[in-house]
């Protein structure tokens, strides 16, 4: 069952996160502006990657242990 | 500028140093002690996927076009949120199946088809060939700039057997065969290789950000400072912009990622190290988190590098590709620049010996096997040991792809950027999904749709990309790019039937999957599929629903042992089929291989482990020669998957029943042992009766037998023994009255009167009734009671029965002539609470609960007996408990204390029907 709800949430974020890179959510960056010193959408994007990585380290990490499949 | 043989002793050490950790994780991993069965160690073998185009080539993309390296990176963090689904199923398939390869996966899918095997190294050995060049150029490049005076780099000139780049081709090729082909494995894994491209990782990683720290803090103050003085420069700090200066492409934006998406799934080495080279799939957990921070970490420091080499050089000055070596070499830092320069060799290194493994592996399984194994010399009726032809292939097929790649590099490299060559194979690679994602999820495909469809995606990308690029380096007239081929000009490869909005890596990625998925789904859905696709299909699709006992074996037919093991001796040497075939007799519980029967599950034991060794697809042909198969139909296919079913139906529907069974087992049992307690308290209580009717029963007799014998017996003491008879008979009589009455409540045969009880007016006629027999002991009698209490609903006479036993019980105890009791009541939120106190001897705390036990008469000395039945307070209990109270012994000092506590509403819970 808990594997089930992880397939799930890793799809939620799947469709996240191609919504977040994609037309037309990028465009919300398209401003000439300075975000700590570094250019807004270089800085964006890696800001977006970053928050990424650390929902995904979040949803894997507590799944369960699968089952046993090893060689 | 450093002197060459510098460069090539660094380089030649730094491999060694390489083979170095693969020989000693191989020899750990024969100690038993695996270093890489660590999720740590997969992540990093993952990042396999930064090659020389990351190291060199995105700087490069940077410089020119600002973010638009990204997609290649975001693309595999699209990938790895899906791929603890996908991939771990991809992994079970191939653990399940042997499945060495891509080709492989896909073969075996579809009716284990040697010509689709054969389709799909075709197009991997084509696709992949650019990708290689790309690592050679990156190499090459880089040495030109190592060797040379900073901003001369001149093309190579002279002839082609001085062209360094020709001779490190061959030695990566003799380090690739040594990592991956000196043996024969039928898994081929290669914990080696994988221990060394884990370190591969580190150092390109560490290389990197260190010339990125060193530009970034060294070249300028920060990256603050960077980005302001870029924003002096207009044509540089348009890179940074969002549409820089033009409509931002979100088609060629999606149209990368997607493709990068599919790449790092389906590119032959991230297959290899993904799936092949997994050790267990709980390390996919981690890895699909740390390999996308690994790309994160290392993509940090590519615009700084690239905007900080353009501020430093200036636009056009030098080669953007090389910044991460030249801006080092430019500030006089060359150790730095040396490192930088292992950095991007380890990228290049790890890329193609993983590669080259990979395809080599897939030329061997999948293309020239089936070949060979059609000839008569090496045929099935033909007993040769092939294992050292095997290792021969592979190895001739690495020498050969290097080769390739180092012709395309020498024909066409030149023109192109580093990343538009990779994006030329990546196109290449995504081919596969189709096919392979859909045979994973989808039972409909058949073997004629994958054909089809992976033939149009190819020829679609070799039309439309592939063509274009040759074209475009001058080895074809490129004519037909601008008017279409003979002049038709909607054939216009870059613009399809006149599509021109699209950039042409996005039209090609466009046509070809649409075809390619087109083609896939209308010839699958054409026909009903074939046995073996159908079953195929069921093993892949349902892998995760299925484990080894109950799977269904697909086969039917007589085959011999000696002749299967004779097979398996030819491809996987004969001490290995030895000892394979003993671990399986082992498995089934045979004593020895020699007593296993041939039916299909060792058929298709040997054919699961041939395919490691050969690949499906020539596995199932060897078989096939060698034992006498029926041939199986769609029908056939549906009633082994029902056997199947059925027997996991059984086998759960008997676990059911154990377990009911188990349970009802321990019901059983612990209603037996409720029984016997019960049996034993019966006894008891049937020996305590006839003790308790003994004794009076006893005096009683001795009495009658002393007046009866005695005639003449003083009239005043004849009078004192009736006295004492009388006495006793009223006792023995009192004491059956109980027993009834204790029998009676607890059969539940007991009449109830509940009425609305006054429990004020109750104490005060109960205390009325002893007054006059406690005044006779000189026993003070106190009441304290409240001036009203709540009426409740019990039977008032049972309730004056308990008082009254309480009293009485308190009358027996207390001293005589100056004995005290008190008689207190008190209302409670839910009910009221009755206490009983006297000054007598107490009872000791150890026998406070057995004085509720039945005949048990407690005092401190044993053959003190004042007179009882010992069965008031279990009846006062029993009385008290059905109406929901509670009858318990205060621990008070200095005499006994009994309380009751009676609720107002409880008693519907316990009021049975009498």
């Amino acid at each position: 069952m808990q594997d089930v709800l992880v397939t799930q949430r890793l799809v939620a974020l799947f469709g996240a996160a191609v919504a977040l890179l994609n037309f037309p959510l990028l465009a919300l960056w398209d401003h000439d502006a300075v975000w700590l010193g570094l250019p807004l959408f270089p800085a964006a994007l890696f800001a977006i990657w970053a928050l990424l990585i650390g929902l995904l380290a979040w949803v894997v990490e507590r799944s369960p242990d699968p089952a046993q499949g090893t060689r | 500028m450093l002197p060459a043989s510098l460069v090539i002793a660094v380089s030649f050490a730094y491999l060694l140093a390489l083979f170095a950790i693969a020989w000693w994780a191989d020899h750990r991993a024969h100690m038993g002690r695996s270093v890489i069965g660590n999720a740590w160690v997969y992540a990093l073998s993952m990042a396999v996927y930064c090659s020389a185009w990351t190291y060199f080539g995105s700087v490069g993309r940077a410089a020119g076009s600002g973010v638009w390296f990204l997609p290649i990176y975001l693309g595999p963090m699209l990938a790895m949120i899906l791929a603890w689904v996908v991939v771990r199923k991809m992994i079970r398939i191939a653990r399940a199946y042997r499945i060495t390869s891509i080709a492989d996966f896909i073969a075996s899918r579809y009716g284990k088809s040697p010509s689709l095997a054969g389709l799909v190294t075709l197009i991997t050995v084509v696709g992949i060939v650019p990708y290689m060049a790309l690592q050679l150029k990156g190499i090459a490049s880089a040495y030109a700039v190592m060797t040379s005076p900073l901003g001369a780099v001149t093309a190579h000139a002279g002839p082609w057997w001085t062209d360094s780049t020709l001779y490190f081709a061959l030695a990566l090729a003799g380090f690739t065969i040594v990592f991956g082909a000196r043996h024969l494995d039928s898994t081929e894994r290669h914990e080696g290789m994988v221990a060394a491209i884990a370190f591969e990782s580190l150092v390109k990683l560490l290389a990197f950000v260190a010339v990125g720290l060193f530009v970034t803090y060294g070249l300028f103050n920060g990256l603050g400072d960077l980005f302001n003085r870029v924003r002096d420069h207009d044509g540089i700090s348009r890179l940074l912009q969002f549409g820089q200066g033009q409509a931002f492409a979100y088609s060629q934006w999606a149209g990368l990622t997607l493709l990068a998406m599919l790449s790092v799934v389906f590119l032959p080495r991230q297959f290899q190290v993904m799936v092949v080279e997994n050790v267990h799939e709980s390390h996919l957990r981690r890895a699909v988190w740390v390999f996308p921070l690994y790309l994160l970490l290392i993509n940090l420091f590519v615009l700084p590098i690239a905007v900080g080499g353009l501020l430093h050089f200036g636009a056009g000055g030098m080669n953007p590709e090389m910044f991460v070596l030249s801006l080092p070499l430019a500030q006089g830092w060359t150790m730095l620049a040396l490192a930088a320069f292992v950095g991007g060799l380890s990228a290049a290194t790890g890329m193609v010996i993983v590669e080259a493994i990979a395809v080599s592996t897939m030329i061997c399984n999948d293309l020239v096997m089936p070949l060979l194994l059609r000839s008569s010399r090496y045929g099935a009726r033909s007993a040769t040991d092939l294992t050292g032809l095997l290792l021969g292939i592979r190895r001739l097929a690495i020498v050969g792809i290097l080769l390739l790649g180092y012709l395309y590099y020498h024909l066409a490299g030149e023109a192109y950027a580093l990343v538009s060559i990779g994006l030329i194979s990546f196109a290449a690679v995504a081919q596969f999904a189709p096919a392979l994602l859909g045979g994973m999820y989808w039972k409909g495909g058949t073997r004629r749709g994958a054909m089809a469809g992976l033939l149009a995606g190819f020829l679609c990308w070799a039309y439309t990309l592939m063509l274009p690029s040759l074209a475009k380096s001058g080895w074809l007239d490129d004519g037909f790019l601008r008017d279409g081929v003979l002049g038709v000009t909607w054939l216009r490869p870059e613009a399809l039937l006149g599509l021109g909005a699209l950039d042409n890596l996005t039209h090609s990625l466009f046509w070809s999957l649409l075809l390619n998925i087109g083609a896939y789904v209308g010839v699958s859905l054409w026909r009903q599929p074939t046995a073996a696709e159908a079953s195929q299909a069921l093993l892949f699709v349902d892998v995760e629903r299925r484990t080894d006992a109950t799977q269904p074996v697909f086969w039917q037919g007589r085959a011999q042992v000696p002749a299967l093991r004779a097979l398996a001796a030819r491809f996987l040497g004969a001490e290995r089929a030895a000892r394979l075939f003993d671990a399986y007799a082992r498995e089934q519980g045979r004593p020895s291989a020699a007593a296993l029967v041939a039916d299909a599950r060792l058929v298709q034991f040997v054919e699961t482990q041939l395919a490691g060794a050969i690949g499906s697809a020539s596995a199932r042909v060897m078989v096939a020669s060698t034992v006498e198969e029926e041939a199986l139909d769609l029908q056939d296919v549906m009633r082994i998957l029902d056997e199947a079913s059925q027997l996991r139906a059984y086998s759960h529907a008997l676990e059911e029943k154990s377990q009911s069974l188990e349970r009802a087992t321990a019901e059983l049992r612990q209603a037996n042992e409720q029984l016997k307690s019960l049996d034993r308290l019966k006894d008891d209580f049937m020996s305590s009766v006839t003790h308790e009717l003994r004794t009076p029963l006893t005096s009683i007799r001795a009495m009658a037998e002393l007046i009866r014998d005695e005639p003449d017996m003083p009239a005043e003491q004849r009078q004192q023994f009736l006295g004492i008879v009388v006495g006793e008979a009223e006792r023995l009589s009192r004491l059956v009255n109980q027993v009834l009455d204790m029998a009676k409540i607890e059969a539940g045969h007991a009449e109830w009167h509940t009425t609305t009880v006054d429990m004020r007016a109750l104490l005060e006629q109960a205390a009325g009734s002893m007054a006059e027999l406690m005044r006779e002991r000189g026993i003070g009698l106190t009441l304290e009671l409240p001036a009203r209490v709540t009426a409740l609903q019990a039977d008032a006479d049972r309730i004056t029965q308990v008082v009254l036993n309480l009293l009485s019980n308190a009358a027996k105890y207390a001293p005589r002539d100056h004995g005290r009791v008190w008689l207190s009541l008190s209302e409670r939120p839910d009910g009221v609470e009755v206490r009983v106190r006297d000054n007598g001897p107490g009872i000791p705390a150890e026998q406070r609960e057995r004085v509720f036990e039945k005949f048990r008469q407690v005092s401190g000395d044993d053959h003190y007996r004042p007179g009882g039945t010992g069965l008031g307070l279990p009846i006062s209990r029993q009385i008290v408990e059905r109406y929901g109270g509670r009858l318990w012994l205060d621990p008070e000092p200095g005499g006994a204390c009994f309380s009751f506590f009676l609720p107002f509403a409880a008693t519907e819970a316990a009021e049975t029907p009498t």
